[in-house]
């Protein structure tokens, strides 16, 4: 009784600001303006305007999760090697960024990106050509990896911290040279932290419509600046409700796919 | 050494400037089974990680089958180590750990497929080819580990506690086991472990450490029996320790007693430490005694009683299957044979006694 007491503002909380929300998105998503049942809000998405939003989006996040990936592996295996003294530090380093407000990290990258930005300012000084990414895709992905790409080194740091040194001695007293121990030992090992990573880092950067806003001008939609537009411009609740179920279902295959190989809870863990 | 698979010469290590081996000298013979005892931190696990190729020393070099390996890394020295807490490959089923080495080595399939086979057959495990490790229990984990091992045809495994997760009864079983593969499979074995019991048992050799120096080596009986200083008699079995003066040779005086003896050459009046293990304490009646004491616990252990007898200022440990009750009055006797004369260590440095051969 007592216990059940304890829970009632966290269950307060979740119905007021998670369930009932969600029954609106779905009660908007699959109605019209007389309140009639409709999947038209859904097929929507098949509308050139809106597929078109949604595949760039997709590639974007997948372009932005596999730099993301790339840069992170070898950072996790740096940090993963040091001692914990100087390791805690460098963590530090890296989640100090993450400690400021998203909004203003993506508007210092516009301050540094844009045509007359601090970027271009020293170009043009040292005479070389100037940058022109802003309001690019390239701005885009810059912008997500740099705001997901912890998300992405932590997890797979945690996975590789816990991998007990006498299983990658085991695999070198057996004959592995440092690469074979890598390619059938360590990396094996590390696929729960990888897709953790990647579920943290893609999910994200595909919902996402403040970076491209800012990094990308008004000239590239992305599906989540559809549908921001559908609610604070157009003022079309039912569509926007319907888009959004409809990218609520890649991020709920998403997930499933994380729970299915990580069975340790990495995500969790963070 | 002529017949010496691996050579230590003048090994030193230390960490972080703590020395953990210091000028460690140690030759293993071929199919030998050579057991590092000592005490947490005595420097055994070091020297097992030094072979292995996992550490390397500062000083000195490790010489195998004639070969300098002191540089070569873990991968190219033909030997294999059996893991503290098995360390097998959690992703992994049984066979493909055991194949593990046998593909970095680009075997065929069909000599890979005999090998598990043959091994798991070795470790009492056949049909486990396909289940995971996490399936699995300790010992039998423990058995994959020595498999994936030894299908690579070491000369020498090393063994670093093997059964040190493992209860006492499974314990007891893979003693035997491993002496039984060891006779079987004809390859020398590096052991390393804290368990006395476990290294009489198992050995050909006992190698007893501490502090990063050799104090002594032996087979088991030898050290048992004869242990050459105060640290090898208390860290081997139970037993008395007792501050001692050898009168001439042939007799001590032990807490102002004399005794036979049969040692010899120690000098006279010349202060020792003795050793007389539990059981070789005698209890008679207190006439017949070469001392009176009284007896203050009693315990029944199972196979005997443990009797603490109060004689000339020291508690005497007793191990005996007859019993005295609390209280009674004993006379304490010891066989000649049975009175270990140690010389009295002058300081820290000789008591680490070195040992070169």
């Amino acid at each position: 009784m007592n216990k059940k007491l304890l829970s009632a503002p966290f269950i307060f909380w979740s119905v007021l600001f998670i369930l009932v929300p969600l029954c609106m998105v779905f009660y908007y998503g699959l109605t019209d303006k007389t309140g009639a049942f409709t999947l038209n809000n859904i097929l929507a998405i098949a509308t050139q305007e809106h597929s078109k939003a949604l595949w760039e989006s997709i590639k974007l996040s997948l372009i932005s999760t596999v730099i993301c990936f790339l840069l992170a592996y070898p950072l996790a295996m740096i940090l993963s090697h040091m001692n914990t003294n100087k390791n805690s530090f460098i963590v530090l380093i890296f989640i100090l960024p993450m400690w400021m407000n998203f909004l203003l990290r993506t508007l210092a990258w516009q301050t540094l990106l844009e045509k007359t930005g601090v970027i271009n300012s020293v170009l043009s000084f040292l005479h070389l050509p100037a940058l022109n990414i802003i309001n690019t895709p390239y701005a885009i992905v810059l912008g997500m990896v740099y705001n997901f790409l912890p998300f992405m080194v932590l997890p797979i740091y945690n996975v590789l911290v816990k991998i007990d040194v006498n299983v990658i001695n085991a695999a070198r007293d057996l004959g592995a040279n440092s690469f074979q121990t890598f390619l059938k030992i360590i990396f094996p090992l590390s696929i729960p932290g990888v897709i953790s990573g990647i579920t943290m880092v893609f999910v994200p950067a595909l919902t996402t419509f403040v970076i491209s806003k800012i990094l990308g001008g008004s000239k590239i939609l992305l599906i989540g600046n559809v549908i921001e537009q559908e609610f604070t411009q157009t003022g079309n609740w039912h569509l926007g409700s319907g888009l959004s179920i409809v990218l609520m279902l890649f991020i709920i295959f998403n997930m499933v796919i994380s729970a299915v190989t990580d069975k340790d809870g990495e995500v969790n863990a963070l | 050494m002529k017949n010496a698979l691996v050579n230590l010469v003048n090994i030193s290590k230390s960490f972080d400037g703590q020395l953990i081996l210091d000028d460690l000298n140690l030759y293993i013979r071929e199919n030998e089974f050579l057991t590092l005892l000592g005490p947490s931190g005595c420097g055994k696990t070091t020297t097992l990680r030094i072979l292995g190729g996992f550490e390397k020393p500062d000083k000195g070099q490790v010489i195998f089958e004639g070969n300098d390996i002191t540089n070569l890394p873990p991968n190219k020295r033909n030997l294999n180590t059996v893991f503290q807490k098995y360390a097998l490959f959690t992703h992994m089923d049984v066979a493909e750990n055991i194949a593990f080495g046998l593909k970095i080595k680009n075997k065929s399939k069909s000599y890979i497929d005999d090998k598990i086979k043959y091994a798991l057959k070795l470790v009492n495990l056949d049909g486990y080819e396909h289940r995971m490790p996490d399936s699995l229990s300790g010992g039998q984990q423990q058995r994959i580990a020595i498999a994936r091992a030894i299908v690579n045809e070491p000369k020498l495994l090393l063994l670093d506690e093997p059964l040190g997760a493992l209860d006492l009864k499974l314990r007891q079983d893979m003693q035997y086991e491993l002496i039984r593969l060891k006779n079987e499979l004809g390859i020398t074995f590096i052991y390393v472990t804290h368990d006395q019991e476990e290294a009489l048992t198992m050995s050909d050799t006992i190698v007893v450490m501490n502090q990063g120096y050799i104090q002594q080596i032996g087979t088991p009986e030898k050290i048992y029996n004869e242990p050459e200083n105060a640290f090898v008699a208390d860290f081997i079995g139970d037993s008395n320790i007792i501050g001692a003066t050898m009168v001439r040779d042939r007799l001590v005086e032990i807490l102002g007693a004399r005794f036979a003896c049969v040692d010899e050459g120690f000098g006279e009046n010349k202060p020792v430490d003795v050793v007389i293990r539990p059981e070789d304490v005698e209890l008679v009646s207190p006439a017949e005694g070469t001392i009176q004491g009284t007896v203050t616990h009693l315990i029944f252990k199972g196979v005997h009683y443990e009797m603490e007898v109060a004689a000339n200022g020291y508690e005497w440990l007793v191990h005996s299957t007859k019993m005295h009750e609390v209280g009674s009055q004993v006379g304490i006797r010891v066989d000649p044979f049975n009175i270990q004369i140690m010389n009295k260590p002058e300081s820290e440095d000789e008591e680490a006694a070195h040992i070169d051969e």
